[in-house]
């Protein structure tokens, strides 16, 4: 997330300009860097299309479809029967719903304006928007102490809080906290970082009345209002009663409470009143142990580390730095920020997702030591030439580069009216200014070489995050794209399947797929699935990963007596597209094998590796995902050496899924025949593939494919011969 | 199978078979003056989805007749059912000066005069045919939903083969004295036809005929059972959008529900053979449909309810546009598909004043994909915003209604013309005109409310930043 630290770099960088501006630059650029994180997001609205590209959103969008359809009222009372068949969800008690709400409040105003965009649209650009705004929110938590959406917000009301003490602006974080619990589980992560905070100041002696008034009515009416969303629930009494409780008393009562509700927590059993997600968090290895399900999903893998330097870049060098910064000197909000930043760092090491709540953190310290680094070297180099400058002017200017530094020093509070009127007009430090640049003042070469090397940082920075975000970040899963002397080719096969289901089967059909593309296919074809990515029943799921694992007879029985129809497989092989179903298959049977014992994973590896050639296992080679996966694959796999007996069902890969070749099907239509199992004759699996084409990395036209598959299938059969 | 078995079992070719029947032994029908074809020559059309009739009539009036201002033309209940369009002209001149002068066809009243059901059609005549006087007629006549896949059902490397059934004798009211039929199929896989005597088979055409002196009313079932793999698509609903903004774009919007009308998919799909084999795999299937857009079309967009379908090409020249679309997989038949077009045109190919002040817009009826039959057709012309008094002037009959859509910061609603149309083929792209009256003064409606919009937040926001709304001085 660059644009954060640009905010900061920038409000520092303003800052010489500022006293014949005034404000009215720093609104400027502050719009700027709105409109930039704004455009920086559509890359892949431009590159490709206006439509949700990943698989989650999918979800939100359809409900904001069914909200805007059919009002608020049958939006809490919606239970959706065509997902996770034959359970049904709940969708507006287990929702969170603030994201939902936005979009849908957004696109009534805008009809009600008779300004015809449609749900999709909103839903597209709900997100760039809110970024916006994210940016703005990074800049004000900055700016009064030294991430996204609606928990930044909260976060940087929160620190405006910690410094005016103000009632009006601890209420008004409430509500912001309320609108993040809203929008998303992650919301525990600032309830549970304010108390850390409370504690942190208690422990260093801070605490204070101050404190007392940010930080209580946000305890009290946030949790009465968390209590509100239907999702929460009581669960906001459950997981931050005990936080809750403290504030109100004194210190060393409250460290005392603390300890026992600590202790008791630890005493009762590890999955009461902790969802599994929680508990990853805490032991990370506690996923891969018990619930498989939360371990497969590559969200929840902890990142490596490259990943670290593709997501924050030189930040993770100027992160140290902005921690420095923050403790010269320490103050409440400051510490806030290192307490914020070194848990996220904490949750973003145990999975990836958390990424994100690393991100502002990084952006605003490393914007801080930036900011600071910009500082000490411009007024080194004003100092060196004019030697009998006036001191106290320069003070300001210096002071004034650094302007999320020394507000955050500051100790008076100005009125709300005041702040809203010169928010740039301060700059107190306790400090004596004078003597201390005095002591800071570097050699004129040296800081101009500084000077210069952080424009070339921020510079690279600056193009590696335009980079991540045009080509990393905006490739969408929905369409697999891939280059060519003659450009970019699109490969829509996903669309095409849910297209195909969509119109060429009967409403009521149930289509069973790995729960990945169970959002999608309810979205976008408009059928009824067995499991989706809410996953919220590992029976469930586990059932759906039997059934898969298992051999036709046992499969056929298992989806019958699930009323399904379709089933739908991703199947990578032919163009090497990775993240295949065959390479999800391991969890399929590992979460199967969870809940029903007879699917071992055992039984799919040969010698402990996985293998889906000629050596993998009998029960690999006989089940379900593999057959369908692999049907006729013979046929069409021609770029490698030929089967080595000419069976069916051997394929040469086994490793990397990229070795293989060209083909996504997407999909098979099963046809059952309930005389063959009377007679109890071998299963008969019709299969109907209804898309699968090749495309590669190097081999993509669509059209040359036909010929490509004819060629290839010669070769097969020469060499058979 | 013989095909005389298949006739014999089929219901409607038995009442078919009696129709004939009792239509040759009753003669309630006389017609009105002396009128007698002298010569007919049916040339029917097979080769596509829509079967085409040509007619022409060499018609004789008899000397002791009075003037004749009408030829009627009899078509069969089921031909009425599934007749799109029927038009006819009339030959003048000789030989190489002939000039074909259209004329107007409309159901005739007389229609309860004729036996089972049939209807008459009644081709006025511009100049009375005086008598003795002999004229000739062309007559076109195009039917949908006319062919009948048999097998109803074929899997993916059958081709696909349909029934056609007529009759190798003109229906007429009248006396017709020499008759020949000829249908012409795409290829020379013909399965079966029906043999009435003279019947001969030359290639891909079978000839009936030729037949002499038959009385009015005459009717002899026949059935050609061939192989039809041309695409049937059949688009089930169509709704156009036209919106005019007097800025300076026509935005047309289409809404497609396509279907494969032919014989139904049976079994497995299988893409590999699909791809592999594409010569006998999936004959009947198409994979792409071509629409003929007008010149200077420009943002041109493709899509359907989950995004973008990007295989599309587009051909622009300076007499048209071709658009070339493939839907997101090939059409087998059964299957259906949804999908939208858009394209902008520039407002000064389209919008013209006319004598009396009034404005008119002038557009192309119809359906823009060659070769597809429309079971439902729409159109939704859009005026701007304060248009009064439109009026549509379409060449035939369709259903027309006004109602009001909002769009852009709409006050008051655009008023918009409905036309509706069933069974609507390529026959039908011809032009038509809405005639409306507009006041530019409305064009400026919109940006003055987005300025006064603008000034009232600025004048909101001064307002508030000379209020001081606290209650004590803060300290």
């Amino acid at each position: 997330m660059p644009e954060p630290q640009s905010s900061t770099a920038a409000s520092g960088g303003d800052g010489r300009l500022r006293n014949a501006f005034g404000g009215v630059l720093c609104a400027f650029t502050l719009l700027l860097i709105g409109v930039l994180a704004f455009s920086i997001r559509l890359f892949s609205v431009i590159k490709y299309e206006s439509v949700i590209h990943e698989f989650d959103p999918y979800f939100n969008y359809r409900v904001t479809q069914f909200l805007s359809k059919n009002g608020i009222y049958e939006f809490w009372n919606w239970f959706d029967d065509r997902t996770w068949y034959p359970l049904g969800r709940v969708i507006g008690g287990t929702v969170y719903p603030g994201l939902t709400l936005t979009a849908g409040t957004i696109w009534s105003l805008l009809n009600s304006l008779n300004i015809p965009l449609s749900v999709e649209t909103v839903c597209v650009f709900t997100a760039p928007i809110f970024s916006a705004n994210a940016s703005w929110a990074t800049y004000l938590l900055t700016k009064e102490a030294k991430g996204s959406g609606a928990g930044l917000m909260a976060a940087a009301i929160l620190a405006m809080t910690l410094n005016t003490g103000s009632l009006f602006y601890a209420t008004l974080n409430a509500l912001s906290y309320f609108y993040m619990v809203c929008s998303w589980g992650g919301y525990t992560f600032i309830i549970n970082l304010i108390p850390m905070h409370v504690l942190l100041c208690i422990v260093t002696g801070r605490y204070s009345s101050r404190l007392y008034i940010a930080y209580a009515p946000l305890v009290v009416l946030g949790t009465l209002l968390a209590a509100l969303v239907p999702v929460v629930g009581f669960n906001a009494v459950m997981t931050s009663e005990h936080f809750a409780s403290f504030l109100q008393g004194s210190c060393r009562a409250v460290c005392f409470a603390i300890a026992a509700i600590l202790i008791a927590m630890v005493a009762s059993s590890p999955t009461k009143g902790w969802s599994g997600r929680s508990l990853s968090l805490l032991d990370p290895t506690y996923a891969s142990k018990y619930i498989p399900i939360i371990a497969s999903v590559s969200e929840h893998q902890p990142p490596t580390w490259p990943s670290y330097f593709m997501d924050i870049n030189v930040l993770a060098f100027l992160v140290p730095a902005g921690i420095i910064s923050c403790f010269l000197p320490f103050s409440d909000a400051s510490s806030f920020l290192v307490l914020y930043l070194v848990t996220s760092v904490y949750f973003s090491g145990v999975m990836v997702r958390l990424m994100l709540v690393l991100a502002p953190a990084a952006c605003i310290l490393s914007g801080i030591a930036l900011s600071e680094a910009f500082g000490v070297l411009t007024r080194s180099m004003k100092f060196q030439r004019p030697t009998s400058d006036d001191g106290s002017s320069t003070a300001g200017d210096g002071s004034s580069n650094t302007p999320a530094n020394s507000e955050a020093v500051s100790k008076e509070k100005p009125s709300k009216k005041n702040r809203k009127k010169d928010k740039y007009s301060e700059g107190s430090s306790p400090v004596d200014p004078r003597t201390e640049e005095q002591l800071l003042v570097l050699p004129c070469g040296p800081s101009a070489v500084g000077i210069m090397l952080l424009i070339v940082l921020s510079g690279v920075y600056v193009v590696h995050c335009v980079w991540a975000a045009a080509e990393a970040y905006s490739a969408p899963s929905i369409v697999l794209t891939s280059r060519s002397h003659d450009g970019l080719h699109v490969f829509d096969d996903f669309r095409e399947a849910y297209g195909w289901l969509r119109h060429n089967t009967d409403v009521d059909d149930k289509v069973a797929s790995w729960w990945d593309y169970g959002y999608q296919t309810t979205a976008m074809a408009n059928r009824t699935v067995i499991v989706d990515n809410n996953t919220w029943n590992n029976t469930h799921i586990a059932t759906v990963g039997t059934a898969m694992a298992s051999p036709e007879k046992a499969a056929w029985e298992i989806l019958n007596s699930l009323d399904v129809k379709y089933v739908l497989v991703v199947f990578g092989g032919l163009i090497g597209y990775p993240s295949d179903d065959i390479n999800k298959f391991l969890w399929m049977v590992r979460i199967g094998g969870g809940v029903f014992p007879h699917i071992k994973e055992a039984d799919y590896l040969r010698d402990g590796n996985y293998r889906v050639d000629a050596h993998g296992t009998p029960t690999m080679l006989n089940s379900l995902m593999y057959k369908l996966c692999y049907y006729r694959f013979v046929e069409t796999d021609g770029f490698h050496n030929p089967p080595l007996d000419g069976s069916d069902l051997q394929t040469e890969s086994s490793k990397e899924q990229s070795q293989r070749e060209t083909e996504i099907k997407i999909e098979f239509k099963n046809k059952f025949y309930a005389q063959d199992r009377r007679k109890e004759e071998p299963m008969a699996i019709e299969i109907t593939k209804v898309g699968c084409w090749s495309q590669q990395d190097t081999v993509t036209i669509r059209l040359a494919q036909g010929a490509q598959v004819r060629e290839n299938h010669k070769l097969t059969k020469k060499e058979l011969d | 199978m013989p095909p005389s078995l298949q006739t014999l079992t089929n219901p409607t070719l038995l009442l078919l078979l009696l129709l004939a029947a009792s239509a040759v032994s009753s003669s309630s029908l006389s017609p009105e003056d002396g009128i007698r074809i002298v010569s007919a020559e049916k040339r029917i059309d097979l080769a596509g989805p829509i079967v085409k009739v040509y007619l022409t009539l060499k018609v004789e009036n008899a000397p002791a007749a009075s003037d004749a201002s009408q030829v009627l033309l009899a078509l069969t209940p089921t031909e009425v059912q599934h007749l799109a369009v029927v038009k006819a002209t009339r030959v003048e001149g000789k030989r190489k000066k002939k000039t074909y002068v259209p004329l107007s066809v409309e159901a005739s009243d007389l229609s309860s005069t004729a036996p089972n059901g049939a209807r008459l059609y009644s081709v006025q005549l511009g100049a009375p045919l005086k008598p003795g006087d002999a004229t000739t007629l062309e007559v076109l006549y195009v039917l949908t939903h006319s062919l009948e896949p048999f097998p109803a059902e074929i899997s993916q490397s059958e081709s696909q083969l349909v029934y056609y059934r007529d009759s190798a004798v003109l229906l007429s009211p009248y006396h017709v004295l020499e008759q020949v039929t000829y249908i012409k199929m795409p290829s020379n896989r013909i399965e079966s036809f029906t043999r009435v005597d003279p019947t001969s088979r030359a290639g891909t055409e079978v000839k009936y005929g030729t037949y002499k002196n038959q009385a009015p009313n005459s009717y002899l079932p026949i059935l050609v059972h061939y192989e039809n793999n041309r695409p049937f698509a059949v688009v089930e609903e169509l709704v156009r959008k036209v919106e005019i903004s007097h800025w300076g774009n026509v935005q047309i919007t289409e809404h497609y529900k396509l279907k494969h009308g032919g014989a139904r998919h049976k079994g497995v799909f299988s893409r590999l053979e699909y791809q592999s084999r594409p010569s006998i795999s999936g004959a009947s299937s198409f994979k792409n449909l071509l629409a003929r857009l007008p010149p200077r079309v420009h943002s041109v967009y493709y899509r359907d309810e989950i995004g973008n379908i990007s295989t599309s090409h587009l051909r622009i020249d300076s007499h048209k546009s071709e658009l070339e679309i493939e839907p997101r997989y090939p059409l087998f038949g059964g299957w259906h598909c949804t999908f939208t077009i858009g394209y902008g045109l520039p407002l000064q190919d389209f919008l013209f004043e006319s004598d009396d002040g009034r404005r008119y817009i002038n557009l192309t009826f119809g359906c823009p994909l060659l070769d597809t039959v429309v079971d439902d057709l729409t159109i939704k012309v859009v005026l701007p915003e304060g248009s009064k008094n439109p009026q549509p002037v379409v060449p035939f009959v369709t259903e027309k209604h006004l109602e009001t859509s909002y769009s852009y910061l709409d006050v008051v609603g655009r008023t918009t013309v409905v036309l509706k149309k069933k069974n609507v083929v390529g026959e039908h792209n011809v032009p038509f005109q809405v005639y409306y009256e507009f006041n530019p003064i409305f064009m400026l409606a919109e940006p003055l409310m987005l300025i006064s919009a603008a000034l009232l937040f600025f004048v909101a926001c001064i307002a508030y930043l000379h209020m001081d709304l606290s209650i004590g001085k803060s300290s």
